[in-house]
């Protein structure tokens, strides 16, 4: 097939969503003025400036856990996990209802398809609240020789940009569900969601303080992090930033979860069923443009049909779909930011200048906006930075191996242990891999897939503490 | 090292910094084959340990009372608490996978485990009580398949060198637990920094400001850390200890996969 199909183009209406021209803070139940100054938020595929966002300063931030402690003390550590379990129910309902204002705002504010945000980001979020209200009454089951789990009191929590409301979701229903209260500081790149989601907490009657929303940069990130009043730290991003927060807790009584950066192996045997394997490999680098923590970043296959694999990947990489978010046929949306732009582009230069080959597939970049078209590199060593940075971005370095062993020992050689995905039609060699891999969450036949009942998080430098799940509830609670 | 009334006891090795970097190397060497022997058989050997010291309880009592000065009616409660520990761990070694992990069951046509697995190599500064502390930090490391690499009580070495002998004629395989006599002071900062080491128990770090800066060392490769202190005030060592010495140091794996015809 020398040529694709030709698409009309079918944009998602923005209409349904109602973007105001500035945001404050929302702190203890209401929007309000930030003492410092403001950002803008923009379109990563247009760079239309879509708000301007408050920039929280310190004097904010402590007004919010102020707020968090006051609601903490008087209204939600008194409040029956069934009553806690009733506002996250309804939550969770309201987010359903509104569900396309959402995608469509994730969109237009991280630049990712519309079909990821509308199947995806949304529908998981609400999941995820709607699991949680049910444990909200019933921690006592959780955890043997625990009957009484108590709450941590206010959770500090800071959460990246590549999935802004389902990190929120995260963060926020576990923490309310175990009866904390939450300051929450979603990424400076993708604040409306979370700003939105204020704007729910109000619509379900949620007590003021409960919920604080505070935007703003790195220095706000800060400022949660090391709030004296802050009783537990929940942070997703970079092992980076991750290394900062566990050293500035150290010493304190904060309890402390980190999910951060991974570099995924992807393994692919012979006896796989090629095709379904190259969904699975296109599924774990590029989905949400290899934006994922737990992105297949790694593709180990082996020798034997690496040709084969590689020529049917680069067939269906010129298949996909690179434009605009909101058209429902886009598979590839923008890059979050230039800044991330950037990174991309230098790690992909320095990919090629240690001597790995690069080749990128070919589509139409707009003209405005952020983009990198999906892009794989053979003949990557293990020493190579492209085989152990984290890229954050659709760039596939690809390795082989021969033997089962070989495999294990490339996919474990790595600082991080997010996740790793193996493709085998052999039974008894999956649960040999998804043994050894030291790896938080192992696809095998599958990959990026996500619930709220299981739980997610690293090995090693990946962080610690896991999300999602009964073992969720552990980091909120003591 | 002097007992109780200020006589000669013995003489103790001074662990230094090649020796615990030594004892990193010796425990990460023996991980993958401890960690991948069988529940049962862990708690096969855990259960071997206490049954060799019940052979010494007599040197063990003799021990604490002359390194602690106490009454031989304590040092005797003491030592078999420290025995049933052993005992108490080594049943939960093929247990505490069932309790920990489990199927979840995800809203997609997947099959969905979480269990438990080893951090690695945890770092033990251990508490001052000579015989149960010592054994109340070891045994629910190892017992899920971690090794580790463990700094005695620095005023009381006497009884952990007897539970190494204990440890070594047990069949608990070479670098499993490796043990450092000496002060926590000068060693430990050099397991809390070393990268090769996944998590440090710092029970034994009672002083604020090293327990604060070997956390900060922990930091640089994000190490699981056990802080000194429980926010509800000093442990009841004689009490029946809590999970959350076993669960700190796993990990808990996630293994998905289709379900279909």
């Amino acid at each position: 097939m020398a040529t694709s199909f030709e698409y009309a183009p079918a944009p998602e209406s923005r209409g349904v969503v109602d973007i105001a021209s500035s945001y404050g803070l929302f702190i203890d139940g209401d929007f309000v003025d930030g003492s410092g100054g403001s950002f803008k938020t923009i379109s990563p595929a247009s760079e239309e400036v879509l708000a301007d966002i408050a920039e929280a300063t310190e004097a904010d931030v402590d007004l919010a856990v102020r707020a968090a402690r006051r609601a903490y003390t008087r209204v939600w550590s008194r409040l029956s996990g069934r009553e806690r379990g009733k506002y996250l129910f309804r939550i969770a309902r309201i987010l359903q209802e509104r569900a396309r204002e959402f995608a469509v705002l994730e969109s237009l504010d991280n630049g990712k398809p519309i079909k990821e945000s509308r199947d995806t980001d949304i529908p998981l979020a609400a999941a995820h609240f709607f699991y949680y209200a049910g444990w909200a009454d019933k921690l006592s089951y959780a955890f043997p020789g625990e009957t009484d789990p108590k709450p941590l009191g206010v959770a500090g929590q800071v959460i990246p940009w590549n999935f802004p409301l389902l990190m929120l979701a995260w963060k926020i229903a576990p923490a309310l569900a175990t009866g904390n209260t939450v300051v929450l500081k979603p990424a400076e790149t993708t604040p409306l969601t979370a700003l939105l989601f204020a704007q729910v907490c109000q619509q379900a009657d949620l007590p003021p303080g409960v919920v604080n929303i505070v935007t703003g940069a790195g220095e706000t990130g800060r400022a949660v992090v090391s709030h004296p009043g802050v009783n537990k730290v929940a942070f997703t991003g970079s092992t980076e930033v991750g290394r900062l927060i566990a050293r500035a807790v150290a010493g304190t009584d904060k309890k402390v979860t980190l999910e951060l950066g991974g570099k995924a192996a992807n393994i692919v045997f012979d006896d796989a069923p090629v095709d379904q394997a190259v969904e699975g490999i296109v599924n774990g680098i590029f989905f949400n443009q290899g934006h994922v923590c737990c992105a297949g970043s790694r593709l180990l296959v082996q020798e034997s049909v690496a040709d084969e694999v590689l020529a049917r990947l680069k067939r269906r990489m010129r298949t996909l779909r690179v434009g605009d978010p909101l058209d429902k046929n886009t598979d590839i949306g923008a890059i979050n930011s230039r800044e991330q732009l950037d990174k991309i582009r230098a790690l992909s230069e320095i990919g090629e200048q240690e001597g790995s080959e690069r080749w990128s597939a070919p589509c139409e970049l707009p003209t405005r906006g952020f983009w990198f078209a999906p892009t794989i590199f053979t003949g990557v060593t293990q020493a190579h930075r492209i085989a152990r940075e984290e890229i954050f971005g659709p760039v596939l370095s690809v390795l082989t191996f021969r033997t089962p062993k070989e495999a294990v020992e490339k996919a474990n050689n790595t600082p991080f242990g997010l996740s790793a995905g193996i493709w085998s039609d052999k039974g008894s060699r999956i649960l040999w891999m998804a043994d050894q891999l030291r790896a938080g969450v192992v696809w095998a036949n599958t990959f990026n897939k996500f619930d709220p009942t299981s739980p997610f998080g690293g090995y090693k430098e990946s962080g610690y503490g896991r999300e999602g799940g009964r073992h969720g509830l552990e980091g909120y609670l003591r | 090292m002097l007992d109780a009334k200020g006589r000669f006891l013995a003489n103790i090795a001074q662990g230094s910094r090649k020796d615990a970097r030594d004892a990193v190397v010796a425990a990460r060497k023996a991980f993958g084959g401890w960690s991948g022997r069988t529940a049962y058989n862990r708690g096969q050997i855990l259960y071997r340990i206490a049954e060799v010291m019940e052979g010494r309880r007599d040197q063990f009592t003799a021990e604490l009372q002359a390194s602690e000065g106490i009454p031989i009616a304590k040092a005797r409660t003491y030592v078999d608490a420290s025995i049933d520990r052993w005992v108490w761990y080594a049943g939960w070694t093929d247990k505490i996978t069932q309790v920990v992990g489990g199927a979840n069951p995800v809203a997609a046509p997947y099959f969905n485990l979480s269990s438990p697995e080893p951090t690695g190599v945890v770092a033990v500064i251990a508490p001052q009580g000579p015989l149960l502390g010592l054994t109340s930090v070891i045994a629910p490391v190892i017992a899920s398949g971690n090794t580790a690499v463990v700094i005695a009580s620095e005023r009381y070495p006497v009884p952990a060198i007897t539970l190494s002998e204990c440890l070594a004629t047990a069949d608990l395989p070479a670098g499993v637990v490796n043990i450092l006599t000496g002060s926590a002071g000068e060693i430990a900062p050099w397991l809390a920094s070393h990268m090769d080491v996944n998590g440090i128990d710092l029970t034994g770090a009672t002083d604020p400001e090293l327990a604060t800066s070997l956390e900060a060392d922990a930091a640089e490769n994000l190490k699981r850390v056990r802080r000194p202190a429980p926010q509800d005030g000093p442990e009841d060592l004689l009490a029946t200890p809590a999970l959350d010495r076993m669960t700190q140091f796993l990990e808990v794996k996630t293994v998905w996969h289709p379900i279909g015809t």
